[in-house]
């Protein structure tokens, strides 16, 4: 059974449908990519799956449990987090205190420094401790939003665009450091442009165009899948 | 029936004011993006000067009107646009706050400092020779049917020039994006420039129609028009047609309670607090988006350390101590205000500085902690100051349920809201019973407060107040600054900065904000009753919406972020006030004028003033001989003011001078090296061994 499981979900703007029953999974100790075009309603659902709208129809099972009516700060308590596509650092801070704030609304409150240290150390952020988090490349600041979800051991971490900005050096370390929170069995579901790091990384693949599911599956299947091909590059 | 009908011509007059008032506010909020609080304070300057052109100077009242609609007030909207507003308009939406309160309260200093509140204006309505139309059983005045033909007039006018205009197309397109707007070929700043123009006059065109209705005085004035702001809420100041629809509710429903809320002692404050009821529940109500974008500059939140708080309170008790020995009983009276006003200052620092959650009715809540202390600790009962604290508190916890809903410049307005229905009806309502605890607050009139009992001994003399009074302000800084420094002072400036991350990681918005404006009213409270015991009687007025503006005005001008803005602000208000009032009465409202344009001029710095002299002063601190130099000189000025060896003033000007002076040569010994820019190391400064691997360090970080 996955560990989080979006159910049927719809959204709508006004009138216009943003999410159609979307129906997409993410398993413990697997990467699970959920891509398409833009506006295709990806960052949407990840503002259902943490809370911040309520659906108009579905529900959120996380571990068994109906979340769906739960408030985001539960279901951080349940060992959901995520990061945004648009920055939400608290730019005002430091960013270990970024990494400290997170850390102590958690359950290990008194060992949040030392948590918080241990983190920034293992993202390579530890010369960038002390700087202004506003002040950061948005590179290094997505990074940051990253490190802040881990310092609370996710059970499950949406990663909205995390590799946004950048390089291909960085996005190799970055391909390993998803590989390892996997490993350590958290599940990972990754929203992401970067073609070649959702195929590289990913399990399993939902692709969303306009607000619906067109395809599922493993990465290789869906790289040659006609319906994800068309919604990409539009039909012939 | 008649009377009914009678009640349904006022409403609909007064409706016809606040719409045409309503809409220039919605028309420089959509095109400017700025909500002007001093948007009834310029009709009320045009109502005063067209009564000082038409009345005073007995100018024809054509010519008058003309010369106020159009030449005053549109030279206003200029100078609003181009002085004021266009500096700030790149920084946040605090600053656009800040600015325009800053008007708000310049506008109406400068009015009662022009035109003596003492003296009546009578100002007649239009066309009064002739007799009333009637409209079968009722009767309309020819006033009331000009303000009603104005207000159609106003909107056919306004419609015409957006939909049909390419100005219009201009202002509506700078609405959504001010950027895309210029690269698109139209020019905002013209667009802006129109819409202040137009916004001023049609607020202008609001007071000259509701001041023949109500007394001219420049407060009443400006407030009153806190009714058009509900009817700008309606249209969720972007809709010109539901402003228009939210004026005629408002009219109406202010005209049906004066004519039929019952009379009795409770409900006269009622009927004058309504309209800000009505702005407060149309404010939750109606859902709003955020004013355009986030703050485009984040100010920092200075983290104070350990020894530097120490350091702070312990100067805090020692200037106390200074003027208690230097100053004589009767200044110690004037100047004891700066330290319970600025225990009051300080309560913005966690609430506005840390949180980012701007109040205006702090004043208002201090003004509960002192007449609960006038009450329960009517004979100095010390465990009634606590109480004081926990009531206002508690009034502050109230004020943050609907907070939660409230951000920026909403939640500014509902504050304002708050304080105004306080002053005007809470604070005026006799004694009553709540479950058989009897309540009473100022009775109608004032009370006395004295001090309070502490190990014995009654304080109630000025100096004792004072010392007590420094005491606590230096105990809330050192609070104030372990807040900013541990869990709770990150984690309010983390949710200021992202509620999303901050709820998404586990955060409880509702736990934050109620615990933030409870423990800022707490301090408020506190502040409230140490200067009511200096007061000896507390009256409803001084704790009113407009008295408590400056105080916020000087707050954010010391810097809301920084904990010496407490101290700042006490003397920064309580010292000009007193040196003006030696003037004379007439210098009173120039002190607040001033201090309404240091607001002015201080939004452009919005890190305030206080984090900029303690970095100034911070060079002579570590100085240690300079230091121990400016320890020595003010321990020899002040042994000589204390001992009458000269004069206090004179030993204050040394004092001054020699601090400067070692300032300065703290700066200069400590004068860092220019900063040369990397590509001319070695050209415009000596090669320096250590370069190559600073080089070398920046390129692989890079």
């Amino acid at each position: 059974m996955p560990l989080l499981r979006a159910e049927e979900v719809s959204v709508s703007f006004g009138g216009r449908r943003a999410l159609d029953t979307v129906t997409v999974a993410a398993e413990a100790g697997r990467v699970t990519g959920l891509i398409g075009p833009n506006g295709a309603g990806k960052s949407t659902l990840f503002d259902v799956i943490s809370g911040l709208r309520r659906p108009l129809t579905g529900r959120v099972l996380l571990d068994g449990h109906d979340i769906t009516r739960e408030s985001p700060a539960r279901r951080a308590r349940r060992g959901l987090f995520r990061t945004f596509q648009h920055l939400e650092l608290f730019g005002r801070l430091t960013v270990r205190d970024n990494l400290l704030v997170a850390a102590e609304l958690g359950p290990g409150r008194l060992q949040a420094a030392r948590t918080a240290d241990r983190v920034l150390d293992r993202l390579g952020l530890t010369d960038q401790a002390d700087a202004p988090a506003d002040a950061l490349p948005t590179g290094v600041a997505r990074l940051v939003e990253v490190a802040r979800a881990l310092v609370l051991e996710p059970k499950v971490l949406l990663l909205d665009e995390p590799a946004a900005g950048q390089d291909t050096e960085e996005t190799g370390r970055f391909a390993d450091l998803l590989r390892s929170l996997a490993a350590e069995g958290t599940a990972v579901l990754l929203v992401e442009h970067d073609m070649s790091l959702v195929m590289t990384v990913c399990d399993e693949v939902h692709v969303l165009d306009l607000g619906t599911v067109v395809a599922s599956g493993p990465p290789a299947r869906i790289r040659h899948d006609k319906t994800v091909l068309a919604a990409y590059l539009g039909e012939e | 029936m008649d009377q009914f009908l009678a009640f349904t011509v006022v409403g609909l007059s007064t409706a016809a004011i606040y719409a045409v008032i309503g809409s220039g506010l919605v028309l420089t909020h959509t095109t400017a993006g700025v909500f002007n609080f001093a948007h009834g304070a310029a009709g009320m300057l045009a109502a005063f000067s067209y009564w000082q052109l038409a009345v005073g100077w007995e100018w024809p009242v054509p010519l008058a009107l003309a010369t106020v609609l159009l030449v005053l007030a549109p030279a206003f909207g200029l100078f609003v646009e181009r002085v004021l507003m266009r500096p700030v308009q790149a920084l946040g939406e605090a600053e656009r706050l800040v600015m325009t309160v800053a008007l708000l309260t310049g506008c109406i200093a400068l009015a009662r400092w022009v035109w003596d509140p003492n003296t009546a204006r009578p100002l007649a309505p239009f066309f009064a020779d002739r007799s009333a139309i009637r409209l079968g059983p009722a009767s309309m005045t020819w006033h009331q049917a000009v303000t009603m033909a104005v207000a159609v007039a106003v909107a056919a006018a306004l419609w015409f020039l957006l939909h049909r205009t390419r100005a219009g197309t201009e202002m509506r397109a700078s609405v959504d994006d001010r950027a895309l707007a210029g690269l698109t070929g139209a020019d905002p700043l013209r667009a802006g420039r129109l819409a202040w123009t137009l916004g001023i006059q049609l607020a202008a065109v609001g007071g000259i129609l509701i001041a023949p209705t109500v007394a001219l005085d420049a407060q009443q004035l400006s407030l009153l028009i806190v009714s058009a702001y509900t009817a700008a809420v309606f249209g969720r100041l972007r809709s010109l047609p539901l402003t228009f629809l939210g004026a005629v509710v408002v009219g109406l429903l202010e005209a049906y309670l004066a004519g039929y809320l019952p009379r009795n002692d409770f409900l006269p404050g009622l009927r004058l607090a309504a309209p800000a009821l009505l702005l407060l529940l149309a404010l939750l109500a109606f859902p709003h988006r955020r004013l355009r974008g986030r703050d485009r500059r984040l100010v920092r939140v200075p983290l104070p350390t350990a020894r530097g708080s120490l350091v702070f309170a312990g100067s805090v008790v020692l200037l106390a101590v200074v003027l208690v020995t230097v100053l004589t009983e009767d200044a110690i009276i004037s100047y004891g205000a700066v330290f319970s006003l600025g225990v009051i200052a300080l309560s913005f620092v966690p609430l506005a500085g840390f949180t980012g959650q701007i109040s205006l009715c702090q004043l208002s809540i201090a003004g509960i902690g002192a007449v609960v202390w006038g009450h329960l600790g009517a004979h100095g009962e010390l465990w009634a100051l606590p109480v004081a604290v926990l009531i206002a508190a508690g009034v502050g916890a109230l004020v943050a349920l609907p907070a939660l809903r409230l951000s920026g410049v909403y939640l500014a307005l509902g504050t304002a809201a708050f304080a105004v229905i306080l002053d005007r009806w809470v604070f005026t309502l006799p004694a009553f019973d709540v479950f058989g605890v009897r309540v009473t607050l100022f009775d109608q009139g004032s009370v006395p407060v004295t001090g309070p009992d502490l190990f014995g001994w009654h304080l109630t003399s000025p100096t004792q107040l004072l010392l007590l009074a420094a005491v606590l302000l230096a105990l809330a800084s050192l609070a104030v600054a372990a807040l900013r420094r541990g869990r709770i002072g990150r984690r309010l400036i983390a949710l200021r900065d992202s509620e999303a991350a901050f709820a998404t990681l586990g955060g409880r918005l509702l736990g934050a904000k109620v615990a933030v404006f409870a423990l800022s009213a707490g301090l408020a409270g506190l502040g409230g009753a140490l200067y009511g015991m200096q007061l000896q009687t507390v009256t409803a007025e001084q704790f009113n919406l407009v008295a408590g503006l400056p105080i916020f005005l000087i707050a954010v001008i010391g810097g809301l972020g920084a904990v010496g803005t407490g101290l700042f602000a006490g003397l920064a208000f309580v010292v000009p006030t007193q040196l003006f009032a030696e003037l004379g009465s007439w210098a009173h409202d120039l002190s607040t004028l001033l201090i309404a344009l240091a607001g002015m001029g201080l939004a452009h710095s919005p890190a305030g003033v206080a984090p900029r002299m303690h970095a100034e002063w911070a060079k002579l601190a570590r100085d240690r001989t300079l230091f121990r130099a400016l320890l020595g000189v003010l321990a020899l000025c002040w042994l000589l003011a204390a001992t009458n060896a000269v004069n206090g003033g004179l030993a204050l000007v040394a004092a001054l001078v020699a601090a400067l002076s070692l300032n300065a040569r703290a700066s200069a010994r400590r004068q860092p090296a220019p900063d040369i820019p990397v590509e001319w190391w070695g050209l415009r400064r000596p090669w320096k061994p250590e370069d190559g691997e600073v080089l070398s360090r920046a390129t692989a970080a890079s």
